[in-house]
């Protein structure tokens, strides 16, 4: 059993013999169920660093977007020398650590796809390396170029036609967390030792496909926790070692996170559950008297500053699909631990505090596991924060500790994964309204209305009755779903074997179980739209519009019909339906490396671009309107206000759905009481209501609709530089947002009264 | 016996503003005012076309889907149109509401209210089911209440007087109406009826707005209050210290 000196005073046995962190939080974190009143406000340094920020951020703005972008350094872990926020006082900063040599400096990242980081800079007016293009075109393959090399003509037409929409095969995948708090606890040594007695354990000495690969991954992961210690060196760090002090292990703990933020550009970079470790160790220097309560919350302004400041290069298509610049650098505060003890700590309010000590920020992406059986106290501060900020996301701990255990994270917007023990294959969506439209188009896609139909799908009969008949459209919807279902999972799977081979997440492996679990995260888009389009064939009547090649152009409704989001069983039925149907469907199918499979409602902000991409439905939805987000009902559906939507959406069950279940709420504050304590109250007791029966997520803004249509107006307001809005599972500056996007926005907002 | 039946405008499963915690609010079809200034025009007729018939159980048995939201002192709300109007649905309504445990809300003008037969004994019947009435007085000046609304305020103020003799919690509610009712000297007045009461929970202030209008249009009937703005921030707070608003 190792024994540093470092952990000092620290509890437990097991952590120490194994890489086991939450054995570690599980030993030594002491739960807090008082309120906020310990906190504290900024530092001088905190101050200084936050507004030369908000002047760079400012700067970028006016840029476009994009303050500075490197076009001749290929990105690594030790690419760059040390940057600062502020070059001339460096010891503002207690954290330190960016991704290339200056703050908001955009890195090339070309494993993912040279044509994808060349179009990126070309796009902000900076012309990419001519010697990086030789390098990455004629001696390196890229991700993408290897993904498009074996696609088949059948994915192709699929993926051009949007019936899969935003694959990761031009970007990272992401949506891997790696364990970063073992940095801190355990120093590079403990973990390169782990890692090397992993290898010398990999496989008998036959040497199968799977043991090569593996044994391969093992030695780059070796590789990228040395390449750790030399970036830390830079900094004027050894982090060989573990961290002897709350400062050394926020430090530490984000050196890790950096160094997959040099790595991957991938959707989604979580930082992970890391409020409970870090207050054991600010707990330990408060008692020990070495620090204070301002100074911790300094580190954790600091540390979060860092987390605000994350930034890719992205093309013009990517921002059109998830906009407001986001990075998912999602982190987690609270929950409940398997012995039923609240693991709320006093770094849970403090993380939360940094959106009243910097203001509202949509990074990181902040997530409180929810429960009825968190502390008053602690439901009553992020409610209050909620109101005051808008910033924050909510996750039923009650669904997700069943099946994820005390110590899991959420690896993109909302999916939960097991931290350090997990790696999911991210698998984007499949448009199933579109897929409806197929089965009445007989496979042709329904297009643009410029271009001539394609035929995407099979080519089964199409449904010529001018009344669309119930049964028949289930008979062929089933053999579309059947057929869309399998295309999707072998799609996914040569993607995820390209990005293993080509863009292997080295340093987020390196700090996650070498017999990792892995989940193969499929999802879908439209949901919404399905469930009242069936539900209007099946009661109302509904006439189709064909055009002159006899195709479904349009629908007309006649009769009233039950839509999802008003807690009406007939409708809803058909939803839990449509979700339970289509994963039985991707069930079926062999996954790379025997991932199980997993699906997901939830869209981002997609839900305008694959909206965009698919025809008139049969619900009334016009041909290129917005989908509604997520698993949210369809705009314009609810009728009976809030609970009852909430309650449509509680019944689609978790377990279905694992990779998550995302609900966008909008609540005007007048709407939600008539004062503070009201508001707080009545919102703990939306999310008490909500969760009670088995909801995962949800997104909560407190805000009217005419300050989205003023700070659409007047972008340039003060007051609106930090605006942030929660979108589907996760947080943008409401100016970041395309104007269509804006609009759409505008057009769900809200539950207030009239 | 046929089981009565409420003529029902619309439900509201999410309200946080009238009355304790969270409601599921009924809004009942038939209201006899004609106020100048309706949010809800569409719901002065009764037995609308567009209404739609629930017995009391059906409604009780939606509004129970909001239980988990409840806490301890959530529950029905019902306002309307007038929910006086249809009282014999009412009673029906509120007294299964208290078999099943559930709080009641009445949201009423008061209009209705008469202390004659066969009213009045319905009426007290009511508040044995009763836990919180929101009494809304458009006007404390009886000319100018029949001015705004059609019809005079005394059957109104004798029913705050009434609930006060019974104990009944009352929250009064008032819309502040530009070149209306946003007179210092009739806030002042208002403010000395409200010191009469001794049931009175909450006042409130309900700044006029105008999100209603569309559906005069829509109604095809001219909008009386057109070209009155909404009251300023400063005339909000100045009715609400007026009036003693707490909250």
């Amino acid at each position: 059993m190792e024994n540093y000196g470092q952990w000092e005073s620290f509890k437990g046995r097991l952590w120490k013999e194994e890489v086991n962190v939450r054995d570690f939080i599980q030993n030594n974190y002491t739960p807090y169920d008082g309120d906020e009143s310990f906190l504290e406000g900024t530092t001088e340094a905190t101050d200084k660093l936050w507004s030369k920020l908000q002047v760079l951020f400012k700067e970028a703005r006016a840029k476009g977007g994009v303050l500075d972008m490197d076009t001749d350094i290929v990105s690594s872990i030790t690419s760059h020398g040390p940057g600062y926020l502020d070059e001339e006082d460096k010891t503002l900063e207690k954290i330190v650590g960016l991704q290339t040599d200056k703050p908001l400096k955009r890195a090339f990242m070309p494993y993912g796809g040279i044509r994808m980081a060349e179009q990126s800079c070309e796009m902000y007016g900076y012309t990419p390396s001519p010697e990086l293009h030789k390098i990455f075109t004629e001696y390196h393959q890229t991700h993408s170029d290897a993904v498009f090399s074996v696609y088949t003509p059948e994915i192709r037409a699929a993926r051009k036609a949007h019936i899969l929409t935003g694959l990761p095969d031009t970007y990272g995948r992401g949506r891997i967390v790696g364990d970063y708090r073992r940095v801190a606890l355990y120093g590079i040594y403990f973990l390169v030792a782990k890692k090397q007695e992993d290898l010398l354990n990999c496989g008998c000495g036959v040497m199968t496909d799977d043991i090569i690969r593996l044994r391969e991954e093992i030695a780059m992961q070796i590789k990228s926790l040395k390449q750790m210690k030399v970036m830390a060196q830079s900094y004027g760090y050894d982090i060989s070692q573990p961290a002897k002090n709350a400062k050394e292990a926020v430090q530490w703990l984000y050196f890790g996170y950096l160094a997959a933020i040099k790595t991957q550009n991938g959707a989604a970079m979580s930082v992970g559950r890391v409020s409970t470790f870090l207050d054991i160790y600010i707990d330990r220097d408060l008692k020990a008297g070495v620090i204070t309560e301002k100074e911790a919350q300094e580190l954790i302004d600091h540390f979060v500053m860092k987390l605000r400041m994350v930034k890719f290069a992205r093309i013009q298509s990517y921002n059109e699909l998830f906009s407001g610049d986001p990075v998912w650098a999602t982190l987690e505060i609270a929950g409940l631990g398997m012995d039923g003890r609240s693991m709320v700590t006093k770094c849970d309010y403090r993380f939360l505090h940094t959106l009243e000590n910097m203001g509202p920020a949509p990074e990181p992406n902040m997530t409180v596991l929810y429960s009825k059986r968190l502390p008053d106290n602690f439901r009553k501060y992020a409610s209050h924060i909620s109101i005051l900020t808008s910033s924050v996301q909510y996750e039923n701990d009650d669904v997700m500790r069943p099946v994820w255990g005390d110590d899991y994270s959420i690896c993109c917007c909302v999916s939960a994964t097991q931290t350090g023990k997990e790696m999911q294959f991210f698998g984007a969506r499949a448009n199933l309204a579109k897929a409806l439209l197929y089965a009445i188009n007989g496979g042709k896609d329904e297009g643009d209305g410029l271009t001539p139909y394609v035929q995407v799908g099979p080519a089964y009969e199409p449904i010529v009755s001018e009344y669309l008949d119930y049964d028949e459209v289930m008979k062929k919807y089933d053999l579309y779903l059947e057929w869309l279902a399998g295309l999707y999972v072998n799609c996914l799977n040569l993607i995820h074997y390209m990005h293993d081979k080509y863009y292997y997440e080295a340093a987020e492996l390196a700090l996650i179980d070498t017999n990792v679990r892995r989940t193969f995260a499929t999802g879908i888009a439209g949901f919404s739209h399905v469930v009242d389009s069936l539900s209007a064939i099946k009661y109302a009547k509904v006439k189709v519009i064909r055009d002159d090649k006899g195709l479904a152009k349009d629908f007309e409704v006649e009769g009233d019909f039950p839509k999802y989001g008003n807690d009406d069983d007939r409708a809803d039925d058909i939803a839990v339906w449509l979700l339970d149907t289509f994963m039985k469907k991707i069930k079926k199918h062999h996954t790379y490396r025997n991932a199980e499979p997993t699906t997901s409602i939830l869209t981002i902000t997609s839900n305008v671009v694959y909206g965009k991409a698919t025809g008139a439905t049969p619900n009334g939805r016009k041909a290129k309107a917005p989908f509604s987000p997520g698993a949210n009902p369809s705009y314009g559906a609810e009728q009976n206000g809030l609970v009852a939507s909430l309650n449509s959406v509680a019944k689609l069950p978790y377990t279905w759905a694992l990779d998550g279940i995302s609900n966008t709420q909008t609540i005007n504050p007048s709407a939600l009481g008539n004062t503070d304590e009201e508001r707080i109250n009545n919102l703990v007791a939306v999310m008490d209501g909500y969760f009670e029966q088995g909801a995962h997520h949800l997104n909560v803004n407190v805000f009217g609709v005419e300050k989205l249509i003023d700070c659409m107006e007047h972008p340039e307001k003060e007051e609106y530089a930090n605006f942030t809005i929660r979108v589907s599972g996760y947080a943008v500056k409401f100016i970041d947002l395309t104007r269509e996007q804006q609009l759409d926005v505008i057009a769900r907002t809200c539950h207030g009264t009239l | 016996m046929e089981q009565i039946k409420g003529y029902v405008h619309s439900i509201e499963s999410f309200g946080a503003a009238d009355g304790p915690g969270i409601r599921y609010i009924i809004f009942l079809q038939g209201c006899n005012m004609r106020c100048r200034y309706c949010h809800n025009p569409d719901t002065w007729k009764c037995n609308d076309s567009t209404a739609k018939l629930y017995t009391a159980e059906e409604l009780l048995d939606k509004a129970e889907r909001n239980k988990p939201y409840w806490r301890d002192n959530g529950g029905i709300t019902v306002s309307g149109g007038e929910a006086l109007v249809q009282i014999d649905f009412l009673l029906d309504l509120f007294k299964k509401a208290k078999e099943r445990g559930i709080n009641t809300c009445l949201d009423t003008s008061g209009n209705p209210f008469t202390r004659e037969e066969p009213f009045f004994d319905k009426f007290e019947e009511l508040m044995k089911y009763t836990d919180t009435i929101l009494l809304d007085i458009k006007h404390i000046d009886s000319d100018k209440h029949k001015e705004l609304t059609g019809h005079p305020n005394d059957n109104i103020l004798d029913l705050a007087r009434y609930l006060s003799d019974i104990g009944k919690p009352v929250w009064i509610r008032h819309v502040l109406v530009p070149e209306y009712t946003d007179f210092d000297e009739y806030l002042y007045k208002l403010r000395e009826f409200i010191d009469t009461l001794k049931n009175v929970e909450r006042v409130e202030v309900l700044p006029y707005h105008t999100l209603g209008t569309f559906k005069w249009e829509k109604l095809g009937i001219s909008y009386p209050l057109e070209g009155i703005a909404p009251p300023s921030k400063d005339r909000i707070e100045n009715a609400r210290k007026i009036l003693g608003q707490t909250t």
